[in-house]
This record gives C-alpha cells, sequence and structure tokens, in this order.
C-alpha cells in the first residue's frame, strides 16, 4: 500500500473491487471502453471478411458472360447480404470502434457516460449480427436488396424466413446503435474535460456528435417501417400490400427507408470524414484550416441529409414538383461537402507533409470521395438520373463514396490510432504496398463500373449475354476485386507482425495534436491520472508548446472557470499527468483512488435476450419467451447492480 | 501531485458534468426526442393512409363502394379514457413533489395513483379494440385497422411500460431502496409517462377528433 501514501490518498478513499474477472470473462463482462472499441474493430473486421467473400462470389460469377456458377436465387442472396453486411455489420460498428477507443480520450474523459449501457451496444450488434447470417445456415437468406423494396418482401412473393432474418436482424441492430448513439450524444455533451468548449473538439469528436443525432433521428424511422414488415409478413396488416381490394402502397416503404437511408448514408460517411481530419492536419504539421467551417459544414450535411430522400426514387413517378424539389435539395447537399474537401485541401497545403501510410489513406479518401460525390451529383439530375437509375454507374458511385470514402477514411484511422491501442506501431513499408495494392484494386475494381453502366449494364442480374459490350469491364472488374482481396490480406499480415513485433509506440508516436496522444499506448484503464485542462484547439499541442497558448493569450484561470457551469473545481494544475511521465505512474486505478466501474454481466443477458426475444418469430415463440425472460431478468439486474465507482 | 490526485478523486464524487445536468437526465430527453420519430412515423403512416381504405369500417359513419358502415369511434367514451390518462400527469407530478420534500408515503400513494389510472386507461383500450374487432375491424380488415391497431397498440405498449416502471418504483420504495436523494430516478419515470400522454393528445386528436 506504499503507492496510496505517495499519492496521499488513505486506502480506504476507494471501496474494494468486489469482483474482479480475468482472462475471457474479463472482456464479456468489460464496460472499459477502449477494450469495448476493440471488441467492436475485431467482430466489424470479421464482418468485413465475410462481406468480402461474398462481394469476391459475386465478382466471380460476374467475370465472365452467361456464367452458371452461382445460382440466380444464391446471387440475389449475396448481393442482398454484401450491401446489408457492409453497411450495417462493417461500416458502422467500425466507425463505432473509433467513438469508443477516441472519443472519451479526446475530450478528457475517463470513460463514456454509460458504461454498460456501451458493454449493451456491443452485445446486441454482435448476436444481432450473427442472427443475421443464420439464414447462410438455413439456406435461405434475405434476398430482396439491402432496400428491401415492397412489395418482393410480403409473404406472398417472398414466403421464405430470409427475409424475416433481415427484417429482425435490423430491428435488434437499430437498438444497438440507438444505444451507443445515444451514449456517445450523452458523453459529448457532459462529459468534456475542464476547458473543452464545443468548438474547441477534435472534428472527429464533433463528427461523432453529429452522427449520433443522425443515429437519433433517422433509426426510428426505419424501426417503425421494419415493424411494419414484420407486421405485414407475420401479422396480416396492409402497410406495403398494393393487391387490388388493399390498396396499400409499397411507396410508403420505399419512402420510409430513404428517409431513413439518406441519412444513414451520412451516418457512414461524417465518422470517415472526421477521421481525415484528425490525420491530414497531424501529418501536414498544420491545423486543420477552417475548424469552425468544418465543424458547421458537418452539421449543415447532417441536417440536409434529411431532405434528400426522394432522389432515390425520381423514376417512381412522383411529378415534376417533388423531383424539381429534391433535385435542388440534392445539389444543395453537395455544398457543405464541397467546402469540406476545399478544407481539407488548404490543409495539405503549405504543409511539411509526411506521407504516413494513414495520410496516403487520408488524401485517397479526399480524392476518391470526390470522384465519388461528382458522379452523385450527376444523379441529382433528374433526366440523367433516369438514365442511370439502376444501372451500374449506380453502383460504381455508391462504391467510390462507401469504399473511396467510408473504408478509406476507417483504414487511415485503423493506421493513426492502431499504436494508441496496441503500443505497437504497424510496418510502415508493408502498409504502403497494402495502401497503393488496396487503391489500385479498388480503381480497377469500381473504375470500369461507371462505363458498364453508360454502356447500359443493369445492377442485381445475375449474368449477362455476350456480345453487349461487357465483356471486357467486367472481367477487369473481377481481376481488381481479387486485388483487394490481396490487400486485405496484407493488412492482417501487417496487424499480425505488429501485435506480435511490432516497434513500440510510445504515448505520441505522430506528434499529435489530440489529448488522447497525450497518455501513454495503450492508455491505462483510467486514461487519465489527472484530468486535463484544455486550453485551446489542439490542446495537447497547446500543452506541448505552451508558448502558442500564450501568444493567442490565455490564461489558466480563465480557463477553468469558463467551463465549469459555474462550479469551482479547485485548482488542477496541468499539463502534467503523471502517467505519462514515469512508468512507476503506470499503477491500478485502486491505488490512484479512481474509481472505476466493475465488470458486468447484465449487458451480455440482457443483449442475448433480445435477439433470442426477435428471433423467436422465426424458431418458434417458445425463443421468444425465453428471450423476454432474459431480458426482464437482465434489466432489473442491472437497475438494482451496486455500482462501484 | 498530491494536490492534483486529490482534486480529480474530490470532483469524481461530485459527479461533475460539462452541462450540470445529470447524464440520466440527457439521455431521457434523447430517448424521447427519438420516440417522438417513433410515433411520428406510425401517424404519418396512418395520415397517408387515411380514407383510402375501399371497404368498411370507416372510423366515422361512411359509404363506400356503396356499402353504408357505421363508424366504430365513439368519441364520449374514448374522450373519457383520455381523461384518465391526462390526470395521471396530475398524480405523477405529485408523486415526484411527494419525493422532493422526502415525502416517502406521499411518494407511494401518488405512485400507485398514477399507476392505477395508467392501468384504467390501458384496460379501456382493451375494452374499445375488443368493441372495434366485434364491428369487423382487425389488423387485416383494411388499412384504416392495419394503421389504427398498430398506431394505437404501441402507444398502449408504450404506457403499459411505464406501468410497469411505476409499480417498480412502488416496489423499490417499499423495500426501503428510494432515497430522497434518488428523486431524479421518479422525475425521469415522469418525463417519460408525461411524454407518453402528450403523445396520446397527439393521437387523439388527429386520429379520433380530425373530421375527414
Amino acid at each position: 500500500m506504499a503507492t496510496t501514501v505517495v499519492h496521499g490518498v488513505p486506502a480506504t478513499a476507494a471501496p474494494p473491487q468486489t469482483r474482479v474477472y480475468r482472462g475471457i470473462w474479463s472482456w464479456v463482462t468489460t464496460v472499459d471502453h477502449k477494450r469495448i472499441g476493440v471488441l467492436y474493430g475485431v467482430t466489424a473486421f470479421a464482418f468485413f471478411l465475410i462481406g468480402g467473400l461474398e462481394a469476391l462470389l459475386i465478382r466471380t460469377q460476374l467475370a465472365v458472360p452467361n456464367n452458371t456458377l452461382i445460382h440466380p436465387d444464391l446471387y440475389n442472396q449475396l448481393f442482398t447480404m454484401h450491401g446489408t453486411t457492409m453497411i450495417f455489420l462493417v461500416v458502422m460498428p467500425l466507425s463505432v470502434a473509433f467513438f469508443n477507443i477516441v472519443v472519451p480520450l479526446q475530450i478528457g474523459a475517463r470513460d463514456v457516460a454509460f458504461p454498460r449501457l456501451n458493454a449493451l451496444s456491443y452485445w446486441i450488434f454482435v448476436t444481432g449480427g450473427i442472427f443475421l447470417n443464420l439464414g447462410w445456415l438455413l439456406g435461405a437468406s434475405p434476398n430482396a436488396g439491402w432496400f428491401s423494396y415492397a412489395n418482393l418482401t410480403e409473404r406472398a412473393y417472398n414466403p421464405g424466413p430470409g427475409q424475416d432474418f433481415w427484417a429482425l436482424g435490423l430491428l435488434v441492430l437499430g437498438t444497438a446503435s440507438m444505444a451507443g448513439a445515444f451514449n456517445f450524444a450523452v458523453t459529448i455533451i457532459n462529459m468534456r474535460a475542464p476547458g473543452m468548449s464545443l468548438m474547441r473538439m477534435p472534428v472527429f469528436t464533433w463528427m461523432t456528435f453529429v452522427t449520433s443525432f443522425l443515429i437519433i433521428f433517422a433509426f426510428p424511422i426505419i424501426t417503425v417501417a421494419l415493424i411494419e414488415l414484420t407486421f405485414d409478413r407475420h401479422f396480416g396488416t396492409n402497410f406495403f400490400n398494393a393487391a387490388a381490394g388493399v390498396d396499400g402502397d409499397s411507396l410508403l416503404w420505399w419512402h420510409m427507408f430513404w428517409l431513413f437511408g439518406h441519412p444513414e448514408v451520412y451516418i457512414l460517411i461524417l465518422p470517415a470524414m472526421g477521421i481525415v481530419s484528425e490525420v491530414l492536419p497531424v501529418f501536414s504539421r498544420k491545423p486543420l484550416f477552417g475548424y469552425a467551417v468544418v465543424v458547421y459544414s458537418g452539421i449543415a450535411i447532417g441536417f440536409v441529409s434529411f431532405g434528400v430522400w426522394v432522389h432515390h426514387m425520381f423514376t417512381t413517378g412522383l411529378g415534376p414538383v417533388a423531383n424539381a424539389v429534391f433535385l435542388t435539395t440534392t445539389m444543395a447537399v453537395a455544398v457543405p461537402t464541397g467546402v469540406k474537401i476545399f478544407n481539407w485541401i488548404a490543409t495539405l497545403w503549405g504543409g511539411s507533409i509526411r506521407l504516413t501510410t494513414a495520410m496516403l489513406y487520408a488524401i485517397a479518401f479526399v480524392s476518391m470521395f470526390t470522384i465519388g460525390g461528382l458522379s452523385g451529383v450527376s444523379h441529382a439530375v433528374v433526366p440523367s438520373d433516369w438514365q442511370q437509375h439502376g444501372t451500374y454507374y449506380i453502383v460504381a458511385h455508391f462504391h467510390y463514396v462507401l469504399f473511396g470514402g467510408a473504408i478509406m477514411g476507417l483504414f487511415a484511422g485503423i493506421y493513426y490510432w492502431w499504436p494508441k491501442v496496441t503500443g505497437r506501431l504497424l510496418d510502415e513499408k508493408l502498409g504502403k504496398l497494402q495502401f497503393w495494392v488496396m487503391l489500385i484494386g479498388f480503381n480497377v475494381t469500381f473504375g470500369p463500373m461507371h462505363f458498364l453502366g453508360m454502356d447500359g449494364m443493369p445492377r442485381r442480374v445475375f449474368t449477362y449475354p455476350e456480345g453487349m459490350g461487357w465483356d471486357l469491364w467486367n472481367m477487369v472488374a473481377s481481376i481488381g476485386a481479387y486485388l483487394m482481396a490481396f490487400g486485405v490480406l496484407l493488412f492482417i499480415h501487417n496487424a499480425a507482425v505488429s501485435l506480435r513485433r511490432g516497434q513500440p509506440a510510445g504515448g505520441d508516436p505522430w506528434d499529435g495534436r489530440t489529448l488522447e496522444w497525450s497518455i501513454p499506448s495503450p492508455p491505462p484503464a483510467y486514461n487519465f491520472a489527472t484530468i486535463p485542462v484544455v486550453h485551446g484547439r489542439d490542446a495537447w499541442w497547446l500543452m506541448k508548446h505552451p508558448h502558442r497558448a500564450e501568444r493567442e493569450g490565455t490564461t489558466d484561470t480563465d480557463r477553468v472557470d469558463l467551463q465549469v457551469a459555474g462550479r469551482h473545481v479547485g485548482v488542477v494544475e496541468t499539463p502534467d499527468d503523471p502517467s505519462r511521465e514515469s512508468p512507476a505512474a503506470y499503477e491500478d486505478a485502486h491505488s490512484l483512488g479512481i474509481h472505476l466501474p466493475d465488470g458486468s454481466w447484465f449487458p451480455v443477458i440482457t443483449a442475448f435476450g433480445l435477439t433470442f426475444f426477435a428471433a423467436g418469430l422465426i424458431f418458434g415463440m417458445w425463443l421468444s419467451g425465453i428471450g423476454l425472460l432474459m431480458m426482464v431478468f437482465g434489466a432489473y439486474a442491472w437497475c438494482y447492480e451496486p455500482i462501484n465507482g | 501531485m498530491e494536490h492534483a490526485v486529490a482534486t480529480a478523486h474530490a470532483a469524481e464524487h461530485e459527479h461533475r458534468t460539462s452541462t450540470g445536468l445529470d447524464n440520466r437526465k440527457l439521455v431521457m430527453w434523447a430517448f424521447l426526442a427519438s420516440d417522438c420519430l417513433f410515433f411520428g412515423s406510425f401517424i404519418s403512416a396512418y395520415m397517408i393512409y387515411r380514407g383510402r381504405s375501399p371497404s368498411g369500417p370507416c372510423p366515422h359513419e361512411c359509404v363506400l363502394n356503396g356499402v353504408h358502415y357505421d363508424g366504430v369511434f365513439n368519441i364520449p367514451y374514448t374522450s373519457v379514457s383520455a381523461f384518465v390518462l391526462l390526470m395521471s400527469s396530475l398524480t405523477m407530478v405529485l408523486a415526484l413533489a411527494a419525493i422532493q420534500r422526502g415525502n416517502h408515503r406521499g411518494l407511494r400513494i401518488w405512485l400507485l395513483a398514477t399507476a392505477l389510472l395508467g392501468s384504467v386507461f390501458v384496460g379501456g383500450q382493451y375494452f374499445e379494440f375488443t368493441t372495434f374487432y366485434q364491428k369487423g375491424l382487425s389488423l387485416s380488415s383494411n388499412l384504416f385497422g392495419t394503421t389504427f391497431f398498430v398506431l394505437t397498440g404501441f402507444h398502449g405498449a408504450h404506457v403499459t411500460v411505464g406501468i410497469i416502471m411505476l409499480l417498480s418504483l412502488l416496489l423499490t420504495s417499499l423495500l426501503g431502496r428510494l432515497p430522497a436523494s434518488d428523486s431524479l430516478t421518479v422525475e425521469l419515470t415522469g418525463l417519460y409517462w408525461h411524454f407518453v400522454d402528450v403523445v396520446w393528445i397527439v393521437i387523439f386528436t388527429v386520429v379520433y377528433l380530425l373530421p375527414m
């Protein structure tokens, strides 16, 4: 107990840890945001491999005309599950992995606002993801596309359980996303370190904030649409049944789906934009150009994203007025996006640029996303859209924004924050090789799809006849897909090498600007031995270069009083975090007198209960009953669980 | 450094937040904002399909394709149950006021009253659903049945969850595990309860009162 005496904290200050789990159980019961982030990342990457395998099968089938390798029905299941997996089980949870790992560190917090809710999000995500994929085992995966247009999904036309896996799986996954969004919205509003005002928050935190609100407002809409679909399929309602004598409207589904679906697009891209806004300044050794404009643009994108959904429906005959209005709003959403792109370019301008792998991926994000954005603007124009709708041109467009954009941005984040999470660097030589393989493979795959679409090749066809002029570019695209698969294998190799014998990273390998680099890598469980006081944007940079803070006319005292809503918190002497200075400070939270919440079983139990409850509609009501009991038990035990810290 | 650690430690006990508001209160508001979109979507579906059913039964008296249908709605009946639900917001406020003054007996009485009023509402809804069903309105009878039952059914489910929360609070209080310092838990339940009431005002107006 000597250390306790050194810190002048009586041993009784921290109540003894009552439940300590070790080994695998420590991961199952963990409520530590960093561990949950790692779980999110690893699980999402596993789904990335599954979704990638589905893509490879699709490209193998399409490599040559008149191919009979894959049965048309299986092909429908493959493209449906590829889209659904990549959106809900890969890009979203990979972004959430970064929310978890990075946001509390960037705002100087010890954890998120609701650690157990955070664990619940993860366990619902993983059980829901597995449930969604169970259709493969039964040979009945969903097959109506990731948008699952009515009437294709009504029981009369789609009797198998595949569509139920889709609707119920997404309902389950939606609760995980919402729980996460509530948690991060409150964390960012309420858990900021003293002095971390909103306009001092790192842009990644800002984009997490905007994304959380998009989820909070967009997911209820898809939740209702999925409930209505499930009721149509199981309880005889007629929400999307357009049969004569019923007179429902299948377009109701389209409206609800895209009213959710277009904000969802920004839920996928805003976190990547946030990552890039962190990476570019660090490796240009310049502050982000036009910080405030980047933040406001992100907020503007969030608002406008709710007013553009009809551009997915220009061919459904809503009439010239609706089309013209949504043409205009869709053009408008390109403005804040374009503004951001110019800000990123201006950040690079005149900087002292270090072309690390993370930086290469960030630059690739900006350039590939610009290409995808421009083709996007081209189908904001209604007559042009009528030509492109349902062709491979659209497939090219959304892969340029979602792979060239989101995935490239997420890879930038992986290379950038990997040393913070693992304490070891990824190999830069291998990384750069992997980057070029991915970038070339990506363009070889999706570039030719612009031509295919312009030449009239429709989406969602399992094969095509010879002599349509599509043979060459299909073959090229398939070769590109295998190149990308090789790139993913290279990354796995790089990761394995790094974990085994990667170079130790130290706390701040990139000479960073934000608070996560002010603590050791990997961070101790409590993150910050002393909660830092923030003196300006790029908080850690100002701590490393205090003369800059003076030049900006900031003093410690006014910053402290400014932040704490009129409440005095005493004099906190920073920026000297003891844990950074000496390994001796790498003590456990207990001896530093810091309360950390114990692990808990109840999030896991509640999550399994929820998934069982939903799955019961397919496997039998007995399972729903068990699920309900588990949920009720989990929720009550949760509420009455004594919280230590 | 001793000083710094001690300060951090003290701050931990204060549960200091950036806004001064409790995390749980913020998350409840965020959840209710989200729930607005949830009910908004169901109400939109109802409004879009309003008057578009090719056959009856109808909410109010109607003639469709030459067939006459009596309306299913009984406005005075539903007005009474709506009034009962609104009164439960009053008792909820009294429950919160009681625990904030440390009056545990008052808390228990008003919690029980709120739960009872809520139960009367849900019971009334059950009776209403049964009556409508006997008049030929079901989930699959027409678009009106589809949108009406699912919208009001999910509202009833929300009220039921609220009743369970109220009774759980009551039990917790009877076990002596709801001290006055925990009044926030009652307040949050109250926020949820009032929200469900407000949603019913919207549903009652839009679904029952708005003329065709």
